[in-house]
């Protein structure tokens, strides 16, 4: 083992990452109240340079490095912008609350910095030991986060479930890890995929490993029966932390199941697909029935979230380069859309107050049109009416399981989406048909969060109409 | 063929005057009423050079425009019109203009945001019609709820939110299933286009799966019976403009979507289950007919005539099974469809006349009960000869179009069977009864009520809304030629697809279809 300046580049982002989370840690020390709001500007410049550079050091042939336990392919260069692209985003729409609230302090981002850069790792690594250390890297920041508003009960108890159900999904993952390595003799891999590739079905070790891997991926991505801690969590944390933790994490988390049932377990395939049909089928139908069943709009967007991962899991267990690239594809869109919901609740908060009822949407259209237009867009593509790209990716998606003869499982997919129209429908029905409450006071953004908001609402109208350029990185990254 | 490219700017002109609407906002309402009404007009005189430039002596696809659009996927922005879908986008752009002269004056909640949803909704429709790619299709076809969706709910009446999501979901209900026997096809056939899916050969399970997918697709959409509640909800609720766009050109989207898709691709589908159709078309004639005649709102009564019409529609289309399977008739299976066309767009004049005329009343009085009217013809001259009219036009006398249609599929309908005919015939007693009941209790007679004997009649823009649509009633029901001449060549073709048997060679002995010589080479071939 040998250091290598050249094994660095590749990393630039995470490095940048680091650094920005150093910086605004040492400078929010010295910073006065009144110019906590460098804290937002720092971030932002430095996720901008980030992605920069992401664009700068991917393309090309994938590299392996340090020692193999990271990897920069075109999985990575495209996980890794829009993970960077969703958190930007992010970051722009929680200022005012932040400020409104006398939370704008350097913590909220260095723990938001620092889960972003573990999201990252997963995305990067190419080994299970990299692949954990960033998971807990992330986890560790997101529970951190959602107990952020530390006067906040409802926000301790979200956290505190959340970091209970998140150590078991992560011991439940380690435990797989090492049976996998009991069984492979390794941890990297290339070397898993062709132990695995010799033995085949037949260790039994193998097949045990496997089971706890996928319950480790399904708590990570709260599909069901694994995924009660979402709405709890999604309920009881401050909503800037939600949007952060439900928009780019997803993505995070399909870098995750690819990178180990895909590159280190593709030959048992037939294994896994068999699993994650039981969860995606579970998904989809009990996220989309108790989300009617919800008032509380953070709740409902949570089981929302549920339903989506079954549609993500149906790419990944088609088991095709089709099928990836659509999961790939469906993850991205799903954490441009999330941002854009838990964003328009955030515009629609205020001083001592945060939209969490469905009530609290109504009239948005008479309070302000624009915004009421963009959040319309984001649940006509939760939906997945076309044009917009919501289709798009749950078209690709049936697709992928209808090629490998699969209808019946598209079937049930369409079935529960048309389920799940109907309250993304009501949705719309607050915004558009209902009056605004009396003491609804106008909206006030400032023009960097309206500029975020259209770049984000738009953005899911153009790609569902011009879908073939993601698409084709998509499809390119697993060619 | 043609340098311009007319449809894609038939599409995308209306779409970006209505965002253009929409960007102008609430503060100039007159401006952009009248940029809306620009738009609209510059719609249908484009349209018309689709009318001009055709070419009726072929069934070809014309004015073709075909640009990759997914090229991953095969998936192409492919464009074109024949002689059925044709007269259809010239009937949604010409609609279109009395939509936006009829929320003229009515509409003062939003209208930019009103206006730009119709102007939207036209282009949208007029892609339904002209897409020749399944997933853009289907894309058009879905986009076309969100914003009817919209206008139901924000402009309609009090149930609006419970009509608009119930249609929502009727809609949604019906196409996911498509989508998924779209999906299939293409991977059979390789590519998304509809005509490669026109010549696919498909076994008899895969068939029938298929024709149930389409059949949930395009009957909740027509509406046929027993998917139908959705339609006098929402008719009822929606404003005027949306029941006139409902009326006259929605419901037509299920029609044209039996004969670009159910009849050419599941042919044989199509012919061992022409029974249920047939059946279903029969009793939305007789059973939904009766209904009519029973409603107390005016809006509903003409909501159920509709069903009652469309089920012409649907019983011309498939009627042609019969008789082309039936060794003792000889033709007649092009005036099935013929008939069933020339009655989709007769339906579109006269069910969007009746909807503006209701309109008017409702602008007038706020109701549509029939009880709360009696007497308007001695307060609304103007008025009561125009709902005169377009009520014996509905009944379908001769000399109006609605007669047109109704004779065709009749007279069809005796080839193959005389009792369907019969029971088809007593739509011209049913529909005679509801809706000239209808005109007597609400335009003769004593004067009611102080309400109706306030009431003003039609203003300028009222009678030339109506009076433009009474011209093409009585000009399509005397001299229904022109459009007759358009669609014959594809009418004539399609039902000779409809003929070829399209299982593979290991079930052709289960081939329903006669083997026409034509048809019989053709076979011979493979």
């Amino acid at each position: 083992m040998h250091f290598d300046a050249a094994n660095l580049i590749p990393i630039l982002p995470e490095i940048t990452l680091l650094i920005t989370a150093s910086v605004v840690l040492i400078a929010d020390l010295y910073l006065k109240e009144q110019d906590k709001g460098r804290n937002h500007t720092l971030t932002l410049v430095g996720l901008a340079i980030a992605i920069v550079l992401t664009g700068a050091v991917g393309g090309g042939e994938p590299q392996v490095f340090f020692d193999g336990n990271l990897i920069r392919d075109d999985v990575t260069d495209l996980l890794r912008g829009a993970i960077l692209i969703v958190s930007l985003l992010a970051f722009v729409y929680v200022r005012s609350w932040l400020q409104d609230r006398g939370m704008l302090v350097g913590e909220f981002y260095v723990l938001a910095l620092l889960a972003i850069l573990g999201m990252l790792i997963m995305v990067s690594a190419n080994s299970f030991l990299p692949l954990y250390l960033g998971l807990e890297l992330q986890a560790l920041s997101l529970y951190a986060l959602v107990a952020f508003d530390r006067d906040s009960q409802k926000g301790a108890e979200a956290a505190m479930k959340y970091f209970v159900l998140g150590a078991l999904g992560s011991g439940m993952l380690l435990y797989g890890i090492s049976m996998i390595y009991g069984a492979t003799g390794s941890i990297e891999f290339a070397p898993v995929a062709q132990a695995v590739a010799e033995q085949g079905m037949s260790d039994k070790v193998l097949v045990f490993g496997i089971a706890f891997l996928v319950i480790g991926i399904g708590f990570k991505f709260g599909a069901v029966p694994f995924h009660m801690w979402v709405p709890d969590i999604y309920e009881g944390a401050p909503t800037p932390a939600v949007l952060i933790l439900g928009s780019a994490p997803k993505i995070a988390a399909f870098a995750l199941a690819i990178r180990m049932l895909v590159d280190g377990l593709q030959s048992l395939h037939p294994d896994w697909q068999q699993m994650l049909v039981i969860l995606a089928v579970l998904s989809m139908g009990l996220g989309n029935v108790v989300a009617i069943a919800q008032s509380n709009i953070k709740r409902m967007l949570a089981y929302s979230t549920i339903s989506h991962v079954g549609f993500i899991f149906l790419g990944l267990l088609a088991g095709s380069q089709q099928g990836y690239a659509s999961a790939m594809f469906y993850s991205i869109v799903y954490a441009v859309m999330a941002a854009g919901a838990f964003g328009i609740l955030l515009i629609l908060s205020r001083e001592g107050f945060d939209a969490e009822r469905l009530e609290d949407l109504k009239g948005l259209n008479d309070r302000d049109a624009w915004y009421a237009a963009m959040m319309a867009l984001v649940m006509f593509s939760m939906a997945g009416v076309p044009p917009t790209v919501g289709f798009m990716a749950k078209l690709l998606v049936l697709e992928a399981v209808i090629r490998i003869d699969m209808v019946w499982l598209a079937l049930v997919a369409v079935f529960f989406s048309i389920i799940g129209a109907f309250y993304y429908l009501r949705v719309v029905k607050y915004i558009y048909f209902d009056k605004p409450a009396d003491d609804a006071p106008a909206l006030t953004t400032t023009g960097g969060v309206r500029v975020a908001m259209s770049i984000n609402g738009l953005a899911l109208l153009a790609l569902g109409v011009f879908p073939a350029s993601l698409l084709a990185l998509c499809q390119a990254a697993f060619a | 063929m043609n340098e311009l490219p007319l449809l894609t700017l038939t599409i995308w002109l209306p779409i970006i005057g209505g965002l253009v609407v929409l960007a102008s906002g609430d503060k100039e309402k007159e401006l952009s009423k009248w940029t809306a009404l620009a738009f609209a007009i510059l719609t249908f005189l484009v349209s018309l050079g689709l009318w001009i430039g055709f070419d009726s002596s072929t069934a070809e696809m014309q004015f073709v425009e075909r640009v990759s659009w997914i090229p991953s996927f095969n998936v192409e922005y492919f464009l074109g019109v024949d002689g059925i879908s044709m007269p259809l986008i010239v009937l949604t752009t010409f609609i279109t203009i009395f939509v936006v002269i009829a929320g003229w004056e009515v509409i003062t909640y939003k209208p930019s945001q009103y206006l730009a949803a119709f102007l939207i909704m036209d282009g949208v429709m007029v892609g339904v019609f002209s897409a020749l790619d399944a997933v853009l299709f289907y894309v058009f076809w879905e986009a076309m709820l969100i914003p009817m969706f919209i206008i139901i709910g924000v402009w309609g009446g009090p149930n609006r939110v419970y009509a608009t999501i119930k249609f929502f979901l009727y809609t949604f209900f019906g196409s996911v299933f498509m989508l998924v026997a779209l999906i299939y096809m293409y991977f059979q056939s390789g590519s998304f286009s509809i005509l490669d899916f026109h010549t696919l050969e498909l076994g008899m399970k895969a068939q029938i799966l298929i024709f149930i997918a389409f059949l949930l697709a395009f009957a909740v959409k027509v509406p046929m019976f027993p998917v139908h509640t959705w339609l006098p909800d929402a008719h009822v609720e929606a404003p005027t403009g949306g029941s006139v766009i409902l009326a006259a050109i929605m419901l037509k989207i299920g029609g044209y979507g039996f004969l670009r898709f159910s009849l050419p691709i599941t042919p044989d589908a199509s012919a061992s289950l022409d029974w249920l159709i047939i059946a279903l078309s029969l009793i939305a004639i007789v059973y939904i007919g009766f209904v009519a005649l029973v409603q107390q709102d005016m809006k509903k009564l003409i909501a159920y005539s509709s069903i009652a019409h469309m089920g012409f529609v649907t019983l011309g289309f498939f009627i042609v099974f019969s008789i082309v399977t039936n060794p003792n008739v000889s033709g007649g299976s092009v005036m099935g469809i013929e008939g069933g066309m020339v009655q989709m767009i007769s339906h579109g004049f006269i069910s969007g006349a009746l909807f503006l005329c209701v309109g008017v009343l409702y602008d007038r009085v706020h109701s549509r009960e029939i009880a709360d009217y009696g007497g308007v013809i001695n307060t609304m001259p103007w008025f009561g000869a125009f709902m005169v009219y377009f009520a014996m036009a509905n009944a379908g006398l001769p000399g109006t179009s609605g007669f047109v249609g109704e004779f065709m599929v009749i007279l069809a309908t005796f080839r193959a069977d005389f009792w369907w005919a019969f029971l088809a015939a007593t739509t011209l007693i049913l529909a005679a009864a509801f809706t000239l009941w209808m005109v007597k209790r609400v335009v003769f007679g004593e004067v009611k009520n102080d309400k109706v004997a306030a009431l003003r009649d039609l203003d300028l823009r009222e009678r030339i809304n109506l009076g433009v649509l009474a011209a093409a009633v009585l000009a399509l029901g005397l001299w229904p030629a022109p459009l007759m001449n358009v669609m014959h060549a594809t009418v004539e073709n399609l039902v000779e697809q409809v003929q070829i048997c399209k299982l593979p060679a290991a079930e052709r002995g289960d081939c329903l279809l006669p083997v026409s010589e034509r048809v019989a080479s053709t076979l011979n071939q493979d």
